[in-house]
């Protein structure tokens, strides 16, 4: 077993995590950045749209090509050490991380720790969503775009988020059928462009809808969707059955954060952040000392605010290695705070603000209760050493379980209303 | 070996955004039947590529399954590979002359190594 | 509440708000900016020459044009990532006009192609002729394909399809 010293280790090289790997290295920060996949980027490797946001920064830029500057950046930089082809299996309490690599299982030690996982597909309760043919949106991506595959000839996308609509747009640039786009809720989703990008392209959008159930002997030949009424239940007669042979799920993504359960970070659940998030301050620090958090793992945005949260955490990780003079580092906070905010501005951020400030309000109150046994160590005596407050925090801090949680989340949010549902849309995907 | 396209109508071979550049085809069986892929991709995009969408049955019931998460955090796409069970086909690349099999339930016990 | 967040289409009210007075219209080509929502994005900005899509005060304004300044160039139309803006001539004949669209599918038409016009919705409205490609530089850019159209549409096709409708 080898054993791989460094200051800072980052598990996750998408868009967070290399941000962050980026940032710390500026300062002179030894960092070894961990992944799991073989190719540098995360998610962005599917992402053929062109980018929102700034146009200094990566605006009107395609994920795919961010992710090559940034994979550029990375093995140009002579501060990173990249495992990739790497999983991480495990973080001590002495500070290992335990990593599988292709040759065998190593030690990394790390001074500092930032979690950058990002997220997993939701699924959502329906009969045959077992069958195959039934996909996350993120493998549909995978498979067209990464691979050259089509999923298949005809699919129905379930949620009208911005994945679900992105994702039916990408379909049909590969040339694939998209049938309908069904959302639950009485809106789209995700943004109009999006919508309106795909329905020009003759894809019903229809709100207010969802799969009633896949069908098939082995795989998927059909899908039934329905209309649901004000209490989220299926309206008998206003079924319809589409022939598709790929059922999407684009319902939403939930924090990948079993790591950070695993050390012993406080973790609350908080679904307008997708689920069990870390408690994290404002320099991206979770309440285990020196593990920071970035990206879809701390609460599911986008690539935008990710990579300015990597930087966050790369910076914060710098800093308290003692790396960044205070005047940089109040600069390049303000910076990066600006931007988040800026990217943050938008009504569509309202959801993620508010789950950040409940967030906060929960690490206020653990960081309270820290203060008080440590005031008084006398009375709580099986409490932890009044020194190190935060390294064994309490288990659960949350109400729900989490599979209850994320069910009753995907029941109420996949789908739409009122569409004008197929009529004449077919023939309209060009080419 | 020769270098080429599939002509299969699954593979993707003209994209607006994207190049798929030509790689390296192999051999490898899929329940005994010769299968050709490109070396390097996920078994599971090979197999796909080929028609083949159901990977594996489920314990208990015995449901077919396929791949879910195409990026290997489900285990929903288990195989079994060259003897070895619980290969995930979402990310394990496929190579020359590899035996592919659907893995019903649990698989095989692992056999020595081959 | 608009059709724009139940269906993607947006409603007349909306495309009346981006869409210049008529004596504007009958000078020459402009661009329409279909972008209703405030989202963090400000590229066609800086894609202007002529300073037509004025500044932003805030990343998530919502694009303001000033048609006395905009030529109906078209750089606009490649550089929006939401793929929301159009630029549209009136002026083009007695009876067509020219519509700009971007158009990131394979294959790219050739000029003098006859297609099937679509609206917002991608329903089939009318014949139209494929005047101009602008094809993008791959993979980075967005190829801009200019169709002429019934004058009557100018407001109503957005989109188009190589298919015969069959």
């Amino acid at each position: 077993m080898a054993v791989r010293t460094t200051e800072l280790v980052i598990i996750g090289a998408g868009p967070a995590g290399i941000c962050a790997a980026l940032e710390a290295a500026s300062h002179g920060v030894k960092t070894t950045l961990v992944d799991r996949g073989e190719e540098l980027g995360g998610q962005l490797i599917k992402q053929t749209h062109k980018f929102f946001g700034w146009h200094k920064k990566s605006a009107g830029t395609r994920g795919v090509l961010i992710a090559k500057k940034l994979a550029e950046e990375v093995l140009n930089n002579e501060n990173i050490t990249l495992l990739n082809s790497t999983e991480a299996l495990g973080y001590y309490d002495d500070g290992t991380l335990l990593v599988e690599t292709p040759r065998g299982i190593d030690r990394v030690l790390g001074d500092r720790l930032i979690v950058a996982t990002g997220a997993s597909e939701r699924m959502l309760l329906f009969p045959g969503n077992d069958l195959p043919g039934v996909y996350g949106a993120g493998a549909v991506q995978t498979l067209m775009n990464v691979h050259g595959v089509r999923p298949g000839d005809s699919v129905l996308m379930i949620g009208s988020g911005n994945i679900g609509l992105i994702v039916s747009y990408q379909l049909l640039q590969a040339g694939v059928r998209v049938a309908a786009v069904v959302e639950a809720m009485p809106t789209i989703g995700g943004y109009a462009v999006h919508a309106s990008k795909i329905r020009r392209l003759g894809v019903p959008i229809m709100t207010r809808h969802t799969i009633k159930e896949a069908y098939g002997k082995e795989q998927v030949e059909g899908a039934v969707i329905w209309e649901l009424d004000e209490n989220w239940n299926g309206i008998p007669g206003t079924e319809k059955d589409l022939e598709v042979d790929v059922v999407c799920l684009a319902i939403g993504l939930t924090p990948l954060a079993e790591l950070l359960w695993q050390c012993g970070a406080e973790m609350a659940y908080i679904p307008e952040l997708g689920g069990f998030v870390p408690l994290y301050d404002e320099t991206m620090e979770t309440t285990r000392k020196g593990v920071f958090v970035a990206g879809d793992v701390a609460g599911i945005e986008e690539a935008s605010t990710a990579m300015a949260a990597g930087r966050m955490a790369g910076l914060s990780a710098a800093r308290s290695l003692g790396k960044v003079s205070d005047l940089d580092y109040s600069r390049l906070r303000n910076e990066i705070a600006g931007e988040l905010e800026g990217l943050r501005s938008g009504p569509a951020s309202a959801k993620i603000l508010s789950g950040i400030a409940k967030m906060r309000a929960m690490l206020q109150s653990v960081k309270e209760a820290a203060a008080v046994s440590e005031a008084e160590p006398a009375n709580q005596p099986a409490n932890q050493p009044a020194d190190q407050p935060a390294n064994r925090p309490a288990k659960q801090a949350a109400s729900e379980p989490a599979k209850e949680g994320d069910l009753a989340e995907a029941g109420a949010r996949d789908s739409e209303a009122q569409g004008n549902n197929g009529s004449k849309s077919e023939e309209a995907v060009g080419a | 070996m020769e270098t080429g396209r599939s002509s299969c109508k699954t593979r993707i071979e003209d994209h607006p955004i994207l190049d798929f550049p030509a790689r390296k085809e192999v051999t490898f069986t899929w329940e005994g039947q010769e299968l050709r892929g490109y070396e390097g991709e996920p078994i599971a995009a090979a197999l796909h590529a080929a028609g083949i969408k159901v990977l594996h049955t489920s314990h208990k019931s015995k449901r077919p399954r396929g791949f879910f998460c195409a990026i290997g955090n489900c285990s929903s796409c288990l195989v079994v590979v060259n003897g070895v069970p619980n290969v995930r086909a979402c990310t394990e690349k496929l190579r020359e002359g590899m035996r592919v099999q659907r893995q019903e339930g649990t698989g095989p016990a692992p056999r020595s190594r081959e | 509440m608009s059709t724009l967040v139940t269906t993607g289409v947006p409603s007349a009210q909306d495309i009346a708000g981006v869409t210049p007075p008529e004596e504007r219209r009958a000078r020459g080509p402009y661009a329409t900016i279909e972008c209703f929502q405030p989202i963090p994005c400000d590229p066609c900005h800086h894609s202007c020459r002529f300073g037509a899509i004025q500044e932003f005060e805030d990343i998530n304004d919502i694009p303001k044009m000033d048609w006395s300044k905009c030529t109906g160039c078209a750089l606009c139309v490649a550089a929006c990532p939401g793929l929301a803006i159009f630029v549209v001539d009136e002026t083009y004949s007695e009876t067509e006009c020219l519509i700009a669209m971007p158009y990131e599918f394979v294959p790219l038409p050739e000029k003098g192609q006859p297609v099937k016009l679509t609206d917002r919705a991608g329903i089939v409205v009318a014949d139209g002729i494929v005047q101009r490609v602008v094809a993008g530089r791959k993979p980075a850019g967005t190829p801009v394909v200019w169709v002429s159209a019934p004058k009557r549409l100018a407001t109503v096709v957005r989109g188009f399809i190589l298919r015969k409708e069959g």
